[in-house]
């Protein structure tokens, strides 16, 4: 696929540092789910330059599907080494899709405390919603059929990939 | 033969430490690892059991490990029941199996189990429907897998690995199911040595064919061991024709800093509680700088967490394909 | 009634007989074995070519739970399952509710066994009072009433001066004693043979210091008191020594193993196996071992079946809970046959285990073939295969290691008195 993901992440820090500026959030933090948006979050986070770490959601106890797969085998825990009460969250992920990850990575944000705003930052966004969850920040917007994924691939040079789901 | 892996290996039952590779405990250790955070949060509990019903059935009295069961799945935002079953009603097999039978009408999820028998647990896993997980916690002598598990967390964190430790084990080795799961966790893991620690009437006949060296003198047991593990000494055993009385025991087996000076220089002290002071172990060791007791307690909660997870997904997982 | 059985391989120790031949038997009484006698009519004539035809197998200590334990089994049910297991004795252990420490007790078991037509019934009569060990029984009267010897059964006797007074009294009535090794005190909270999978299970063990007592204890009582002994169900390897040098140095007493703990050892009760739960306890390989050599150079003339039939509640529960005991008639045959073949002991060993030598232990005329002995025989077909299942056990007891298993090796007919009471030929 030939995307350039440099240039999108380039486009994406303009806008959200717009996005900031216009909306007056000051001293935002930015927070990455796992995995693919936390390198996006990290990429980001040097362009806007503020002093909080990057947080990281590991939403696996949050997911909906643990009732039809069980425990995600992941090792790294959720880390947000800040309060978050009464803060600017920019939340970032990889690809915005059924929309059931950002809901459940709300819910684990507000079971830390109470955010002011949450601000959604995306690399991809494709169609397929099944949640009323929009993005405010967009790298790019992909068509693609029920059967097509699109996957990040990182962290070192990140790149996207679709490939076609085998069933 | 593993009655609590399923066809893929995975767990879905925690019955026994025997029987369980290396993989497989490192992965409960990892799962606490993501677990243990839970609790430091101003929400300490997540939605992942939401919906699932779990029995603490204790056949046998136990405020402590009762309460971190109860806990831990609290924080998995699980319902939890707790049945305290007198052992007199249970002295018959039928009513064991009657109870379950009662309990598995009520549409529960998973079994949290204590039972005076050895065996217990494993009976019960047998008898349940499939869609119920079963958790030993403390079946007889046999085994006491989660309290095992919490230790090996709690050595792992101060340790960081297990490769070339020493462990010592001192006090009531017959009688104690820690005993036994640790013994085997420990040399799953790949620790250097297990010992056990103390005097005859109180080490089981042929331990060492569960992978731990014997002795008999408490000066000789500690010796350069990374890792103290002092048992709890049960109030009926003094007084007894297994020992004369707490005092001598003390005398010969309790760890007080000057024996502790024997161990390594950066040993931790562990006990999984409660504490006899002044029977198997000195205040001055308890409450010392050495001692990682109260870790133990805060560890057990995310190991059970991690625990009750892995095998309640177990079975969704196997449920939903 | 006449009776040719034909054809079948005969095997009898006591007349060191082994060779294809027939069996004539005429009424209640064997006539010859071999050409047929001059002038003999059979009434009916059973072809049993391929098949293996011996004594009929005596059992020296079976639980028939009645009466009592009928929710267990029965006195019906199990001289049918006997018989369907190639037994033609069997000797009932005093243990029933009433124990058999009286006459009535064993009249009542005498008379339920005749109605049940199946395998004949011995009763054990009891040592002491309620096998309580603290009152001697009432031995001359159960002696009159036809009990062929005394037990407490596995009702350990704590009083030393109590079980030495017992002795005395059995010897002066030329009673047959049979002991159960047993201490008390270290047998009491045991479970399982002391050792590592004791260890490893955390289940109490029984050192095996439990039985070697009792043997040495009660050696050297029987020596003291003249008294006639059988030691039953002997687990350890170190007790088959002694009884060998008792045996040795001249004094009269025999000894027997349950086939279970030929077979098995404390290996496999894996996982808390209640169906391995068994007294006297499964020890070692190395027990087991020294019991096969114990049969094979036959310091140890018996094996018994320790027939323990239980209801299906008695083993379904933790290990330590469960009842201890094997239903052991059905399954028999087969796991005496994979002893011979696994060169534990050859085939003609094992069936003097099972019939000359409980014979002479009790006194029977029963036991060999000899022409004008009773005619109690017992015909199996060695190369059938058979799966172990609740269908095809006939005992009330479901409790068999077994289940579910094939088996090789299967009674087709068993003759007690000269009346088939047992017959799958043809």
């Amino acid at each position: 696929m030939k995307i350039d993901v440099a240039e999108l992440l380039d486009n994406m820090g303009a806008d959200l540092q717009q996005h900031i500026d216009n909306a007056a959030r000051e001293d935002p933090i930015i927070v990455g789910v796992h995995t693919g948006g936390v390198w996006i979050a990290q990429h980001l986070h040097k362009r806007i330059g503020n002093e909080a770490p990057v947080g990281e959601l590991n939403i696996a106890f949050y997911r909906d599907d643990f009732s039809r797969i069980g425990l995600h085998p992941t090792v790294e825990p959720s880390k947000l080494p800040f309060d978050v009460n009464d803060r600017h969250l920019i939340l970032v992920d990889d690809i915005l899709y059924t929309g059931r990850t950002v809901r459940a990575a709300m819910n684990e944000i507000f079971d830390y405390g109470r955010p002011s705003s949450i601000t959604l930052v995306v690399l991809v966004e494709r169609g397929g919603r099944e949640l009323p969850i929009q993005a405010d920040i967009v790298g790019t917007r992909l068509t693609l059929a029920a059967s097509e994924h699109v996957k990040l691939l990182g962290p070192d040079r990140l790149r996207l990939e679709l490939c076609k789901a085998k069933t | 033969m593993n009655q609590q892996l399923d066809e893929q290996g995975r767990l879905k039952h925690f019955l026994t430490i025997e029987g369980l590779s290396r993989a497989l405990l490192t992965e409960v250790l990892d799962s606490a690892e993501r677990f243990a955070p839970v609790g430091e949060r101003a929400v300490k509990n997540v939605p992942l059991l939401r919906g699932k019903t779990v029995v603490n059935l204790f056949f046998e009295p136990s405020t402590r490990t009762r309460t971190t069961f109860e806990l831990a799945a609290k924080r998995l935002s699980a319902d939890i029941i707790n049945l305290n079953i007198a052992a007199s009603a249970t002295s018959k097999g039928e009513s064991l199996t009657d109870t379950l039978r009662t309990l598995e009408a009520m549409q529960c999820d998973m079994f949290v189990v204590r039972h005076q028998n050895s065996g217990a647990a494993e009976f019960i896993a047998d008898q349940v429907a499939p869609h119920i997980s079963v958790i030993n916690a403390g079946d007889g002598r046999h085994q006491h897998p989660t309290q095992a598990m919490l230790d090996m967390f709690t050595i792992r964190r101060a340790k960081q690995h297990f490769d070339g430790l020493v462990v010592a084990i001192v006090g009531d080795i017959t009688h104690s199911r820690v005993a036994r799961s640790e013994i085997q966790a420990l040399n799953t893991l790949g620790v250097a040595e297990v010992r056990v620690v103390g005097p005859k009437t109180l080490i089981p006949t042929q331990v060492e064919a569960l992978g731990a060296k014997v002795f008999n003198r408490i000066e000789d047991g500690i010796a350069g061991a990374d890792v103290v593990m002092m048992l709890r000494l049960q109030q009926e055993r003094m007084n007894s024709p297994l020992l004369p009385s707490a005092q001598e025991y003390f005398q010969a087996y309790g760890l007080t800093e000057r024996r502790l000076k024997l161990a390594a220089n950066d040993a931790v002290v562990m006990h999984p509680g409660p504490i006899n002071r002044g029977v198997e172990i000195d205040s001055a060791v308890a409450d010392g700088s050495q001692s990682v007791i109260l870790h133990q307690v805060t560890h057990g909660i995310a190991v059970r967490m991690a625990v009750m997870s892995l095998v309640i997904g177990t079975h969704a997982a196997a449920g939903a394909s | 009634m006449s009776l040719c059985l034909a054809g079948a391989r005969v095997i009898d120790p006591a007349t060191k007989t082994d060779k294809c031949a027939n069996v004539y038997i005429d009424g209640a009484r064997i006539v010859k074995v071999g050409r047929a006698p001059k002038g003999f009519i059979a009434d009916e004539t059973i072809d049993l070519r391929g098949q293996i035809l011996t004594p009929g197998f005596i059992e020296l200590g079976a639980h028939l739970r009645e009466p009592g334990l009928e929710h267990k089994a029965t006195i019906a049910s199990e001289s049918r399952a006997a018989a369907a297991g190639g037994f033609t004795s069997v000797c009932c252990t005093p243990d029933t509710v009433p124990v058999i420490d009286n006459a009535s007790v064993v009249e009542h078991i005498k008379q339920r066994a005749r109605s049940a037509r199946a395998a004949r019934v011995l009763c054990l009569g009891a040592l002491t009072h309620g096998l309580q060990g603290d009152v001697l029984a009432e031995m001359s009267a159960l002696k009159a009433s036809g009990c062929v010897a005394v037990t407490n059964a596995d009702h350990a006797i704590r009083d030393t001066a109590v079980l030495r007074h017992a002795l005395a009294y059995a010897a002066s009535y030329e009673l047959t004693v049979f002991l159960h090794p047993l201490d008390y005190w270290l047998n009491r909270d045991g479970r399982m043979h002391e050792g590592a999978v004791s260890t490893r299970l955390g289940i109490p063990g029984i050192p095996e210091a439990d039985e070697i007592i009792a043997v040495n204890r009660d050696l050297t009582l029987v020596e003291e008191t003249g008294v006639r002994a059988h030691f039953c169900r002997l687990s350890s390897g170190r007790s088959i020594a002694l009884i060998a040098r008792a045996r040795r140095a001249g004094l009269p007493v025999t000894a027997d193993v349950a086939l279970s703990n030929l077979l098995f050892t404390d290996r496999d009760v894996g996982t808390f196996d209640p169906n391995y739960h068994l007294r006297p306890p499964l020890r070692d390989r190395g027990d087991r071992t020294r019991l096969r050599t114990g049969i094979k150079k036959r310091d140890v003339a018996a094996i018994c079946a320790n027939h323990e039939p239980h209801d299906a509640d008695a083993k379904a529960t933790p290990f330590s809970l469960s009842a201890p005991g094997v239903s052991s008639f059905d399954t028999f045959i087969p796991a005496l046959l994979s002893l011979v073949e696994r060169n534990a002991f050859d085939l003609s060993t094992a069936i003097a285990a099972v019939s000359q030598a409980p014979s002479e232990i009790l006194g029977l005329e029963a036991g060999s073939l000899a022409a004008d002995t009773p005619a109690d025989i017992c015909v199996f077909d060695p190369a059938r295969e058979w799966v172990v299942s609740n269908d095809s056990i006939t005992s009330a007891g479901k409790n068999t290691p077994f289940l579910h298993q094939t088996v090789r090796g299967k009674v087709t007919l068993t003759v007690i008195d000269g009346r088939i009471v047992y017959n799958t030929n043809g």
